[in-house]
């Protein structure tokens, strides 16, 4: 045992080694002068230095993604905190393991209003999982490893740490992370064996069912991923997944029936509507999912399988609720159906299957194809096409493109699609996949963009470039916020307020200042050039895609419209006028 | 489907650091849930364990909500719900200031029997009466003495505790 005497500064780097952390995203600020003096010397840790701190933030949300571990961010007081609040509630959103430090004034100064000031703790309080004002030195290892235990078990989620800059300076005694067992936070992992009991019964009796998979399963862990695809092709049932679970189940697999949801496919929204047995496996049944929720899935059995219960119950009645970690729970429930000779009643199931091919047949996600004009889903079919043999790391902006890149790639594996799903944070895309190849600096990571998203973050190109990180910027520019227009033109007879993406760079010139490479298609037969260039390039690079400016994203759920009342294309437009009680709705 | 609300008594022990009784209020205030009554003191020194006494309602979907979302706070212990729990007692705590006189000073007194209130303070024009009980009993008392010169009144919120040999610590938190 070292009694050596630390500075609060080196026991907070101290703490991140222990942690195994070897990456932090910063930017630095008077508050945090301390920590950034003992990270010069040191080597351990490298700091990635973002240009904006909620640009910090993101990419250590795309770090954590595509890792499974902590994202760990360091930032000053002040501006430098509360820039961080639209990130860490995002990280809230979809509980994505982030431990935030922020600089703070001097413990004595604290509630003077002091230059960059800020009450950190009670700004963050409602989008963390949880925060610490640390006034102690004495106490700052402990809440230090107690941070990492409460960001990254349960369900995970974003934790801030204050640290008043005298406690940086103050001296202490090390101490390590033995206290395995925290005092009240101890997530429930494993199910009761009458519950797996019930779960198997209602699994082998099922006659209409689907495993709807949700961010816990991803969260869980690539061994719940596995589990999944195991138990899904045992029982040989449809398996559609949420935003947030793309790539928890391989989505070349026959019995992905693709996204739910708003912009989810024709077939698995009308299966879920139809179903007899809903196995919602680490999904929260969120409105974008559920739409209508008093026509929601009207004639079905509901098991849902959680890590946090509050998420059973909160908006649809479950019959079936198991609290547990995704992964246990789908190993106690295949032990289950092996050890009792299990057997999913085939003859149903070859019926139900055959309604759920004959709705695929409507092939919902077809547009019409123009040999003039770039349909912003024919240039993500192609970046599909370029990239689907290698193993890609996808991120996005939040809009139209968002959902786009949600329908047309197909994902294999978990951990490859970053995306804010919850929260709906434009500028989003960038960062994260700044994070996400700091992580995997060999890995091809794209962020599919629009041109307003982008613009967001555009700060973080400069990022990119200093530390070389080869990150593909694909945007579909179609030069307006394209989500807002397509609910303009649904909802609000076509008056475009404020929708439009007036005085937008030359993004190609953009590039090119940031000392990246610009690229540009401007008619369908460039496509093809333009991605394969961008592939060929080991920099960082904006691929300009100038689309179709009128094209909508579909199907599409109305908003205050159920699963059944989906729209397939522009000329559904006027079939089903969004009720009053849809408008309200966002 | 609209279902009956309904108001619940429910007990939280949580760890007496900074900020935890507005994480405990944010939670409410930030979901839209109601608090009619909130009481809150350290109950276990050495441990450094405080109890929160809220009064809300809501369906009992919303309870369970509620619940959860209580339990799933880091520094809480033990959510407890007295009201679906079984048998338990609440009271609370009062001081009603009355200022008259004559014949109103005696009628104040003699309700003040009735109700078991004690006078904590007189003056020639005053009584500060104390009294203790369930809140329907002070909300008679506070409606008897209204007309008689009521000025003033400070309560402590509800507090509760289940009966019988069992502490609610013997609940443990699982989340």
């Amino acid at each position: 045992m070292d009694d050596a005497q630390l500075t609060g500064s080196e026991i907070v780097l101290k703490v991140l080694v222990d942690q195994g952390v070897d990456v932090i995203f910063g930017y630095p600020g008077g508050a945090v002068l301390p920590i950034y003096d003992a990270l010069y010397q040191q080597d351990a840790i490298r700091h990635i230095l973002v240009r904006q701190e909620g640009g910090a933030v993101h990419a250590a949300e795309g770090y954590a993604r595509s890792t499974g571990r902590v994202g760990v961010v360091l930032v000053t007081s002040g501006p430098g905190a509360t820039n961080t609040v639209t990130g860490l509630t995002d990280a809230l959103m979809d509980s994505i393991p982030v431990v935030c430090l922020t600089g703070q004034v001097p413990t004595h100064l604290i509630g003077n209003d002091a230059f960059q000031e800020a009450d950190t703790t009670g700004i963050t309080r409602p989008c963390t999982k949880h925060n610490y004002l640390v006034k102690s030195v004495d106490d700052l290892a402990r809440v230090l490893h107690e941070a990492f235990y409460v960001a990254s078990s349960g369900r995970p989620g974003p934790v801030v740490v204050d640290l008043p800059k005298d406690i940086l300076q103050a001296e202490a005694v090390y101490t390590t992370s033995r206290q395995t067992r925290h005092k009240t936070y101890r997530p429930k992992l494993k199910a009761e064996p009458d519950q797996i009991e019930e779960a198997v019964r209602l699994i082998a009796g099922a006659k209409r069912p689907i495993f709807y998979t949700g961010g816990g399963v991803i969260n869980s862990g690539p061994r719940a991923s596995r589990l999944l695809t195991r138990l899904v092709r045992m029982t040989g049932f449809p398996c559609t997944n949420t935003l947030m679970g793309l790539g928890g189940f391989p989505g070349s697999d026959p019995r992905f029936i693709g996204m739910l949801g708003m912009h989810g496919t024709y077939e698995a929204n009308l299966a879920m509507y139809n179903c007899d047995l809903m196995i919602a496996v680490g999904a929260r049944f969120d409105d974008r999912v559920t739409g209508k929720i008093s026509e929601f899935s009207p004639g079905s059995k509901k098991i849902q399988i959680d890590i946090d219960p509050t998420s059973i119950n909160k908006n649809v009645m479950v019959d079936l609720p198991i609290i547990g970690d995704v992964g246990i729970v789908l190993r106690q429930i295949i032990k289950r159906w092996e050890e009792g000779q299990c057997r999913a009643d085939e003859k149903a199931l070859g019926k139900w299957w055959k309604q759920i091919r004959a709705w695929q047949g409507r092939d919902c996600l077809s547009y019409e194809m123009s040999d003039t004009i770039i349909k912003p889903q024919f240039a993500l079919q192609r970046l599909y096409e370029h990239t689907k043999k290698r193993d890609v790391y996808i991120t996005t902006e939040v809009g139209q493109h968002q959902m786009w890149a949600a329908q047309f790639f197909k994902l294999e594996k978990p951990k490859r699609f970053m995306t804010s799903g919850g929260l709906g944070t434009m500028g989003y895309g960038l960062p994260a996949a700044i994070g996400v190849q700091i992580a995997h600096p060999d890995a091809l990571v794209i962020d599919i963009a629009g041109e307003a998203s982008i613009l967001m973050n555009i700060q973080e190109m400069s990022t990119a470039c200093q530390y070389r990180l080869p990150v593909k910027i694909f945007i579909l520019n179609n030069q307006y916020m394209g989500m807002i227009r397509q609910w303009q033109d649904l909802l609000y007879d076509g008056r475009y307020s404020e929708s439009y993406s007036a005085s937008l760079p030359d993004f190609v010139k953009l590039a090119e200042s940031f000392s990246a490479v610009g690229l540009r298609a401007e008619k369908p037969d460039e496509v093809d050039g333009v991605i394969s260039e961008m592939l060929a390039t080991d920099r960082p690079v904006i691929v300009d895609v100038v689309v179709d400016q009128m094209e909508n994203c579909f199907p599409m759920i109305p908003s205050g419209a159920a699963h059944n009342e989906m729209l397939l294309g522009p000329d559904d437009k006027t079939k089903t006028p969004v009720s009053e009680e849809g408008m309200v709705l966002v | 489907m609209e279902e009956e609300v309904n108001k619940h008594t429910i007990s939280v022990l949580v760890d007496n650091e900074t900020g935890v009784l507005a994480r405990v209020i944010g939670l409410f205030s930030g979901r839209g849930y109601n608090i009619e009554s909130l009481t809150v003191a350290e109950v276990d020194k050495r441990n450094s364990v405080s109890r929160i006494t809220v009064v809300t309602s809501g369906t009992p979907m919303i309870i369970e909500q509620i619940k959860a979302q209580l339990s799933r706070l880091v520094p809480v212990h033990i959510v407890s719900d007295h009201t679906e729990e079984g048998p338990h007692v609440e009271r609370e705590l009062a001081l009603i200031k009355v200022a008259c006189s004559g014949e109103k000073r005696v009628e104040s007194l003699r309700i003040a029997d009735i109700f078991r209130a004690r006078v904590v303070d007189s003056t020639n024009r005053s009584f500060v009466f104390e009294i203790t009980g369930a809140t329907e009993k002070l909300e008679a008392v506070i409606k008897l003495m209204t007309p008689l010169g009521l000025i003033e009144v400070s309560r402590t919120g509800v507090v509760a505790i289940a009966r019988g040999d069992q502490s609610i610590a013997s609940g443990n938190k699982s989340i």
